[in-house]
């Protein structure tokens, strides 16, 4: 066993510091150190998009990024999305459009299109289709995943500023997770 | 995941020092990680050190003309050359093979650099990279030098650098003179999938016409057709066929892979060839030339 490795980040909007193995993956250390469990484990190999978070503001898999490697970045998770009281936009047009079955797949999704939507903000159906190319839905519900998209880019305020500012709340000190190191 | 040490060196010293004290099986390069983290989860790689190579300050993430080459930093992705103005001018085939590797979420993470030290043979950036005569700029125990690509890969992830050395950029000629070029490829679906043939072409004004094509043997094949057959506008489809046959006498596709037949990839092969040169003969003329 190796030492873990003091690493300073921001999840969601707050800093964070966290001791993690260097063989933990940034899924690993979302999930089973920090307790954000919206991002789902699920190929491991990259080509189901589950486990995609935004880091510095692109979709990533986070089961090919090691958590020493988000040392000093900013990462964006499901929970990061909307606000306790109020969905994300997408997350609404989601609801509406019953992109949701199993719900498995939907937190990488949500990530990837809400990456697609900030850079490009009025997405042609093409557009949608190969920006959740890397997302796999196993309930086949691709035809209202891509109308869901399509529908919170049409309402015009699906690319609505979140800055990690507004979503931050409480103190950063104040977290559940045991293995979060001291401030 | 088996456990191992995370270094992240901030000078290439450092890093050459690292791979010289653990030596090629006790460290690993790690840059975008789409390739290595797989294969340390599944057991194939079990480095004691991962050395990742992001924040060593001679290794960048630019796109810049230094002399007579535009100089891609190792670090730089996939996403990155696909959204270059200079490239897709430039270098076309490369924006296009680029902008097709994995997902958004791979190619925001996937370097150039590692997809050539990777070598594989489907690795859609590689025809590009060969067609436009990439040099790999290498660093290690014995200071820098440069190979060109040709003489980079041996077969599916083995390459020619050596012990102790490792990639700080790419390199590629600047545009003497007008030119097209184009990326095309096969795949059992759109969207996410690795190419049963993946091909670029260069079309030169003086004729000369370069193809590579991966996913047909253990390498990707770089063909010249330096008696300026496939861009001769006389020259009948039925010439151009013989000579893009001639041009693929290598292709060696693989029996045992389950993503197409030899057959199909053969017959493919010459399909996205003379596509390709159609394609690429008229953005050479688009581009004013010819």
């Amino acid at each position: 066993m190796t030492d873990a490795v003091r690493i300073e980040l921001s999840v969601n909007g707050r800093r964070r510091t966290v001791d993690v193995e260097p063989h933990h993956t940034l899924l690993d250390m979302l999930r089973d150190d920090l307790a954000l469990t919206g991002t789902k484990e699920c190929c491991l190999v990259g080509e189901c998009g589950a486990c995609s978070v935004l880091v510095d503001g692109a979709a990533v898999d986070s089961c090919l990024m090691l958590g020493v490697e988000a040392d000093g970045l900013e990462i964006t998770t499901v929970e990061g999305l909307g606000h306790h009281d109020r969905l994300d936009p997408l997350q609404a047009a989601f609801l509406e459009t019953g992109a949701v079955q199993c719900g498995f797949c939907i937190p990488g999704q949500l990530i990837a299109a809400r990456a697609m939507l900030s850079l490009n903000p009025s997405p042609t159906r093409a557009d949608v289709e190969e920006g959740l190319a890397g997302n796999l839905c196993r309930c086949a519900g691709y035809e209202q995943i891509i109308e869901a998209v399509l529908a919170a880019a049409r309402d015009g305020n699906a690319t609505e500023p979140r800055t990690p500012e507004a979503r931050s709340t409480g103190d950063p000190a104040a977290t559940p997770d045991a293995r979060v190191a001291p401030q | 995941m088996r456990a191992f040490s995370y270094e992240r060196p901030a000078h290439l010293d450092d890093a050459v020092a690292l791979l010289a004290e653990h030596g090629p099986e006790g460290a690993r390069l790690l840059a975008g990680g789409t390739d290595l983290i797989i294969r340390l989860r599944d057991g194939t790689l079990r480095p004691k050190v991962v050395v990742d190579v992001k924040r060593i300050s001679e290794i960048d993430g630019s796109i810049r003309e230094a002399g007579d080459v535009l100089r891609i930093g190792a670090r730089t992705t996939m996403t990155d050359i696909a959204a270059d103005a200079r490239i897709r001018r430039d270098y076309a085939a490369l924006a296009e093979g680029a902008a097709v590797v994995g997902s958004v979420q791979i190619r925001n993470r996937a370097t150039l650099a590692g997809n050539i030290c990777n070598a594989s043979p489907a690795a859609d950036t590689s025809p590009a990279l060969l067609v436009f005569g990439a040099i790999v700029v290498l660093a290690g125990p014995a200071g820098e030098r440069r190979v060109p690509l040709d003489g980079f890969f041996v077969r599916s992830g083995v390459t020619t650098l050596a012990p102790g050395e490792l990639v700080v950029a790419i390199e590629l000629p600047l545009p003497a003179d007008a030119r097209g070029s184009t990326h095309v490829r096969r795949t059992r679906r759109r969207g996410h999938d690795l190419a049963s043939v993946t091909l670029a072409c260069l079309v030169s004004a003086d004729g000369v016409t370069r193809i590579a094509y991966g996913s047909l043997g253990p390498r990707p094949w770089l063909v010249i057709d330096e008696a300026g057959v496939l861009a001769d506008a006389s020259a009948s489809d039925a010439a151009k066929l013989e000579r893009l046959e001639a041009m693929f006498v290598d292709a060696s596709p693989s029996s045992t892979s389950l993503r197409a037949s030899p057959d199909y990839r053969l017959a493919m092969l010459r399909v996205l060839g003379s596509r390709a040169v159609v394609a690429a003969g008229e953005q050479l003329r688009a581009s004013g030339a010819a």
